[in-house]
């Protein structure tokens, strides 16, 4: 039922996709090549596109002055467990929603997606206090927990939105067959709505990796991640630009390569449920 | 990583010598500029004398502040050691936040760190935070431009000396600015500038009743004389030009003069950085003879929060990277040129670092700053470019931003005088002043 293409107007879309797509990815390029340049030349006027002496210099420093690796080690257990821990939490939730709804659920939805309109800053001291009464300030765990608990209500929407495709009856058989909830979540649910859940946990990493308020904020030494490895190069007073780029190359370069071998079941699942 | 080795064993030899039980791991919080990057890279010497660890904490100015302020108001006590500067020191020492610092041992020769930066540091007396670095502001300029041009500049030069040159070495077909100055708005930011550029024309921000003095003839005079001169002899866009973007501009020689922080000297000769490294010389801040200049005063120090179960090992460390012996350390290892600025009197005294083209006009700056009489009339306060009250950072920010859109053309002096006059009024009067 695909209407028919003119080869102009095709051209023409592909050159605005491209467009778009240069525009949008043009900060991060500017970022890898500004890190290739010593300081002055990150300040040059005007700017030095790609003709400049390309140095490795900036990636010697940052490896030298900072201990990148345990940054990065941070990132992944607090992006990757509190995604974990999420989905594990959400699962059960969309699976009650989705499938026996209340008169309340489309409110509980509602509200669960509220909390995502505080600003954070607003219950920064009440978590602060509570980190330090339950002694997780600079903890690891206590970064999963906060993560996962703002990335919650994204995580319940999601799958919501994914468990709402499944058709009710294939569980309604499953269950006239003997399955009991566990089985019927675990062995029926979850497999037909594994493309769902995995682009949701994908988005939640993403989201997780580059969460800069609670992790500058709740950590010092011990449990911080590459955001606080990024924010230790910027300076008011001071010309770091060359090694903040390198910096944030190191910070974004594992998600950015995750994201694009990922890239066919992210667009894929936030698609999914878009076009009926 | 050989010598990396070596010191780890001297380490663990000294360690025990001294006895491991001391031995602790303190955790620093600290800004990322050049002097404190240093510091960290030189940790390993303190480590080896002490046996202490230490884990640090870099961030950026602006949200160490935050992160710092947020763990001392609440006795979260994730930090043994905070850089804090000399707006925090007085307030937070009078909220009883601060370890006093007063049993240094005697080779520390408290005596020798410069008058200045021992008062903005200290309540009734006791020291609370132990400057690190220390800056004023100065003139900074083009010798080549000046001579061109035929003017000579004095070492304590007036404002209009100043806005006469500028307007005269202004090529904007060349794209060279007679001055460059900060326009960026924030308390820390233009406004550190403008409170000094007003002080030096007889304003101040509070009378002695806590008044706000904006809708005074001095403000008037200081503010519309930056405005017209910005406009015509600086540099275009310069509302959103802070310490960064001025330094740029002056490096690739597109300034005339620039009046910032000392600290700026050592960037702008540096011919690594610098394509006008061997053509700038340097002079005092401005005044219009009032008997103040627009110079500021600034230090990074580093402070004990009360309550840290380290007291001991913060205080060796404290000891250790504000004595005498780590500017010896400094030079030796990195040369004179990089010893941290500003702070102890014997430094100016070394011939080695007489040699240093700025030293002689740093140590001049910071010594014509007196904090606790800033202004030409009489003040309630204590500080320089800031008025060392808490609620300073959101005031100062505010009117800022007036300033910053006078600026920019947005409104005129007075609009941005009378909404800062109205804003800071009403914001003393719910601070209950």
């Amino acid at each position: 039922m695909a209407r028919a293409v003119t080869p102009q107007r095709k051209a023409i879309n592909t050159t605005l996709a491209w467009a778009v797509g240069l525009l949008i990815f043009f900060p991060i390029l500017w970022t890898i090549l500004t890190s290739f340049k010593t300081e002055a030349q990150a300040i040059n006027d005007p700017p030095l596109f790609l003709f400049f002496d390309w140095t490795l210099e900036n990636y010697s420093v940052v490896q030298e002055r900072s201990d990148y690796m345990r940054f990065l080690w941070n990132s992944v257990i607090i992006a990757v467990g509190s995604t974990i821990l999420g989905v594990l939490i959400a699962v059960p939730a969309a699976w009650s929603m989705a499938f026996v709804p209340s008169r309340r659920t489309k409110d509980i939805l509602l509200w669960m997606l509220s909390t995502k309109m505080l600003p954070a800053v607003g219950v920064l001291y009440p978590i602060y206090l509570l980190f330090i009464k339950l002694g997780l300030l600079d903890s690891r765990v206590g970064l999963v927990v906060v993560l996962m608990l703002i990335n919650l209500p994204i995580i319940v929407w999601m799958l919501y939105t994914y468990f709402k495709e499944i058709p009710g009856e294939i569980l309604e058989a499953a269950r006239m067959d003997g399955a009991g909830l566990r089985e019927e979540i675990l062995y029926v649910l979850t497999p037909m709505a594994v493309p769902g859940i995995a682009s949701t946990m994908l988005l939640n990493v993403i989201l997780a990796w580059n969460e800069a308020f609670w992790t500058l904020n709740l950590t010092a030494a011990k449990a911080a991640p590459l955001t606080a490895f990024i924010a230790s190069y910027s300076s008011p007073e001071g010309l770091f630009y060359a090694k903040l780029s390198a910096a944030s190359t190191m910070a974004i370069a594992p998600i950015l390569i995750l994201g694009w071998f990922s890239q066919k079941q992210l667009v894929r699942g936030l698609t999914f449920g878009a076009v009926k | 990583m050989y010598s990396r080795n070596a010191l780890r064993a001297a380490t663990a030899l000294t360690l025990i010598a001294v006895g491991a039980a001391q031995a602790e791991e303190i955790t620093i919080a600290t800004v990322n500029n050049g002097d404190m990057i240093r510091m960290q890279g030189l940790t390993d010497d303190f480590t080896a004398k002490t046996g202490h660890e230490v884990e640090w904490v870099t961030l950026e100015e602006n949200v160490l502040r935050q992160r710092v302020t947020q763990d001392i108001a609440t006795k979260g006590g994730q930090f043994d050691i905070m850089t804090i500067g000399m707006y925090e020191t007085p307030i937070w020492a009078r909220q009883g936040w601060l370890v006093p610092l007063d049993d240094l041992p005697a080779d520390y020769d408290i005596d020798d760190i410069l008058p200045a930066m021992r008062d903005g540091l200290s309540v009734d007396g006791t020291l609370y935070a132990a400057p690190f670095y220390g800056e004023s502001s100065m003139i900074m300029y083009r010798t080549d431009l000046f001579e061109e041009a035929g003017i000579e500049m004095p070492d304590a030069p007036t404002w209009d000396f100043v806005a006469d040159a500028a307007r005269k070495i202004t090529d904007r077909d060349n794209e060279i600015y007679g001055i460059c100055l900060r326009g960026k708005a924030g308390w820390g930011e233009n406004m550190a500038f403008l409170t000094t550029m007003a002080n030096s024309f007889g304003a101040r921000w509070f009378d002695e009743d806590w008044t706000p003095q904006f809708d005074q003839p001095e403000w008037k005079e200081a503010i519309t004389f930056y405005l017209d001169l910005m406009e015509d002899a600086g540099p275009p866009g310069a509302s959103t030009n802070g310490f960064n973007e001025n330094l740029s501009l002056f490096q690739q020689g597109k300034c005339g003069m620039w009046i910032d922080a000392t600290v700026a000297a050592s960037f702008v000769t540096n011919p690594d950085d610098s394509s006008v490294a061997d053509s700038v010389g340097f002079a005092l801040a401005p005044d219009t003879g009032l008997g103040k200049r627009a110079n500021w005063l600034w230090a990074w120090a580093l402070a004990i929060p009360a309550g840290t179960q380290k007291e001991e090992a913060a205080k060796d460390f404290i000891n250790w990277a504000t004595s005498k012996d780590y500017l010896a350390l400094v030079a030796e290892k990195e040369g004179w040129a990089n010893v941290p600025p500003g702070t102890r009197t014997s430094l100016y005294e070394n011939p080695n670092y007489a040699d240093i083209p700025f030293a002689q006009m740093t140590l001049e700056s910071i010594r014509a700053a007196n904090p606790n009489e800033p202004t030409v009339e009489p003040v309630p306060y204590v500080g320089i470019q800031f008025v060392a009250i808490p609620e300073f950072a959101g005031i100062g920010t505010q009117a800022g931003q007036e300033f910053s859109a006078a600026l920019a053309g947005q409104q005129t002096a007075e609009e941005a005088l009378e909404k800062a006059q109205a804003l800071t009024a009403d914001e003393m009067e719910a601070a209950g002043y």
